[in-house]
């Protein structure tokens, strides 16, 4: 394997990683309200922002990702709360438009409470890049990928083993049934719109050292997030951190050997294709309904 | 005489064209034409797009795409290669038709809300070759485009652009209330009815649907077209996902499946930014508070919302 092929693949993971945590977000919330929640994006930069800007106060910065992580939870809280909540029983329609407005207002509200410029962390244990197969790692990286595998391993005992977990992959499997035993799907929303919003305020932590954070990078991270999400079949959770792997792998193989300047429009062309041709995703579990 | 001022096609038309008529007397300047002419443009697509949303119960997160084509299709065949710019108008929307009869078939089978994800896939690839392939798009700093030439004549001028504009809406108004009133109208609402009772009696689903899709596109196509022609620039910086945003805005504000309602949307919210240039920071709050509370304390939208509490009592018996 040439050094060039080992560098493309391991920056490429470390993106995927990223793309799978928020397309993570979008399946939790996707199975507890079949919404497709295009604020998740934001979520990302409140915590990249949150974090930059507490420790700019002088917070231990463990403290100020923890309170990030908590800011974002509360906006994912207060997001269904608020703005999902009281649109119950519209079209699924209206309630992916409400998400989109809030994208914007949480956005907007982002360049009033901080600025419009571009802000970063120092990385977590330096940047002394580490050697592998000739291709060079940086530190940041393993953070990234450790803290992604660590919260894949918790996600799937919470939702294997948790009752609360056990509850909410009820609820996605068959509302009504969950609701007749006793299940409590209102809160079953509320909480998949909080752990999505922490999912995504980690990731936007984590990524932050590498490619910088500002007002508008959830709309970049929220859309390919997305795009992953598709990729591995929105809704499934091995899928969606599949398709964030698949996704951030084949955009720096893409842009490395074909145009640095498409390197965008992979995620994109990918998701087109697997909306032509497997709409299900890679691992979608559920078969598409074919009217 | 009163139904027939209440029935849309009658007395909301003559509405629509008295506005349209009456409102050269108020611009008193180019610049309130300019404002006027990007009404009608963006109602032109609000009105395809309401079909779409209001009708097909489908959302396009990616309207801007077709626009987008529609704008540089005409720009480049006719500044690169001097077509003739309603022969490039024609090609452009008849390739952007074509286009989304290829996303609209495979993908309008399918139930549920893949048709939004695939209409952001490209228009954000819209959006990024346009800015990227610098040869034919002139990159992120955009082209020139030559003014529209029209029956030999070329079109300049504010007031002409006005007229020509204008003209179209009603066009593009009148078709979609025909459209409505056709066996596809009929066959849609059966199908937002109850898609399953709609399919034993017979319908086509995934036909109709395909076919709104692409009128759809061809009147976002033909509103980029003459926008890239009247602005004599096009860059890619009109093709952004929150200008498609903008337009789902404009539709579900103004009253989805009520077609005054795109036109007014349109009018609103392309107006309103223009009047609150003062509070341009607080530009997108504004934007994303009006999405969420209309979807929240208004889900119809402002105009079925104002027909209801005006005429209450024809809109509680269902009449339409």
């Amino acid at each position: 394997m040439s050094a060039q092929l080992a560098q493309y693949l391991l920056s490429g993971v470390t993106i995927g990683a990223i793309y799978a945590l928020v397309a993570l977000g979008f399946s939790i919330i996707f199975n507890a309200s079949h919404v497709i929640n295009f604020a998740q994006g934001e979520f990302v930069m409140i915590g990249g922002m949150t974090t930059v800007s507490l420790t700019g106060t002088g917070l231990p910065v463990p403290a100020a990702m923890a309170a990030a992580v908590l800011v974002a939870a509360l906006v994912g809280l207060a997001l269904e709360k608020f703005a999902v909540e009281p649109a119950r029983g519209a079209p699924v329609v209206t309630l992916i438009i409400i998400t989109i407005g809030a994208s914007i207002l949480l956005r907007g509200l982002a360049t009033l409470v901080w600025d419009k410029k571009l802000h970063t962390i120092a990385p977590f244990s330096g940047s002394t890049p580490i050697e592998i197969a000739g291709a060079a790692l940086l530190p940041q990286s393993l953070w990234v990928l450790g803290v992604t595998l660590a919260i894949v391993l918790a996600l799937s005992w919470f939702f294997g083993h948790t009752l609360l977990g056990k509850a909410m992959v009820a609820t996605s499997n068959q509302r009504v049934a969950a609701q007749l035993v006793g299940i409590n799907v209102r809160r079953v929303l509320l909480i998949s719109f909080g752990l999505s919003g922490a999912l995504g305020a980690v990731a936007g932590i984590l990524i932050t050292p590498i490619t910088l954070t500002a007002w508008d990078v959830g709309i970049m991270l929220g859309l390919k997030g997305f795009a992953a999400a598709v990729l591995g079949g929105l809704g499934s959770g091995p899928g969606a951190v599949l398709g964030g792997l698949v996704l951030g792998i084949a955009e720096t193989l893409s842009a490395g050997y074909l145009s640095s300047a498409y390197k965008d429009v992979i995620a994109f062309v990918l998701m087109l294709a697997v909306l032509f041709f497997k709409p299900t995703g890679i691992l979608g579990s559920r078969a598409a309904e074919r009217v | 005489m009163m139904s027939w001022l209440a029935s849309p096609r009658t007395g909301g038309f003559a509405a629509l064209l008295a506005v349209i008529a009456a409102l050269p007397l108020v611009l008193s300047n180019n610049y309130f034409y300019e404002v006027a002419i990007l009404v009608g443009l963006n109602a032109i697509v609000c009105v395809g797009l309401n079909l779409l949303i209001g009708y097909a119960g489908q959302i396009s997160l990616g309207h801007v795409g077709f626009f987008g084509l529609g704008a540089y299709g005409s720009a480049i065949l006719s500044a690169r290669y001097d077509w003739p710019p309603l022969a490039a108008l024609a090609v452009a929307t008849i390739a952007v038709a074509l286009l989304a009869y290829v996303i609209g078939r495979p993908i309008l089978r399918l139930r549920g809300h893949y048709l939004a994800m695939a209409t952001l896939g490209v228009g954000v690839i819209v959006s990024i070759v346009a800015a990227t392939e610098d040869r034919w798009t002139g990159g992120p700093d955009g082209m020139p485009v030559p003014p529209f030439k029209l029956f030999g004549g070329t079109l300049s001028g504010e007031g002409a652009w006005y007229c020509v504009v204008g003209f179209l809406l009603v066009v593009t108004v009148w078709l979609s209330l025909n459209l409505i009133e056709s066996p596809t109208g009929r066959a849609l609402r059966a199908l937002s009815g109850s898609e399953v009772a709609a399919e034993v009696s017979g319908i086509d689903s995934a036909r109709h649907k395909v076919l709104v899709f692409v009128i759809s596109a061809v009147f976002a196509s033909v509103a980029g077209s003459l926008f890239a022609h009247y602005s004599g620039f096009i860059t890619p910086s009109k093709l952004t996902f929150l200008h498609s945003i903008e337009l789902v805005t404009m539709v579900v504000f103004g009253g989805v499946a009520s077609t005054y309602g795109a036109v007014v949307g349109a009018a609103v919210l392309t107006t309103l930014p223009q009047l609150l240039t003062v509070f341009k920071d607080y530009e997108m709050v504004a934007l994303g508070a009006i999405m969420m509370g209309t979807m929240i304390f208004m889900p119809k939208g402002l105009v079925p919302s104002l027909q209801a509490w005006a005429g209450g009592s024809r809109v509680r018996k269902g009449i339409p």
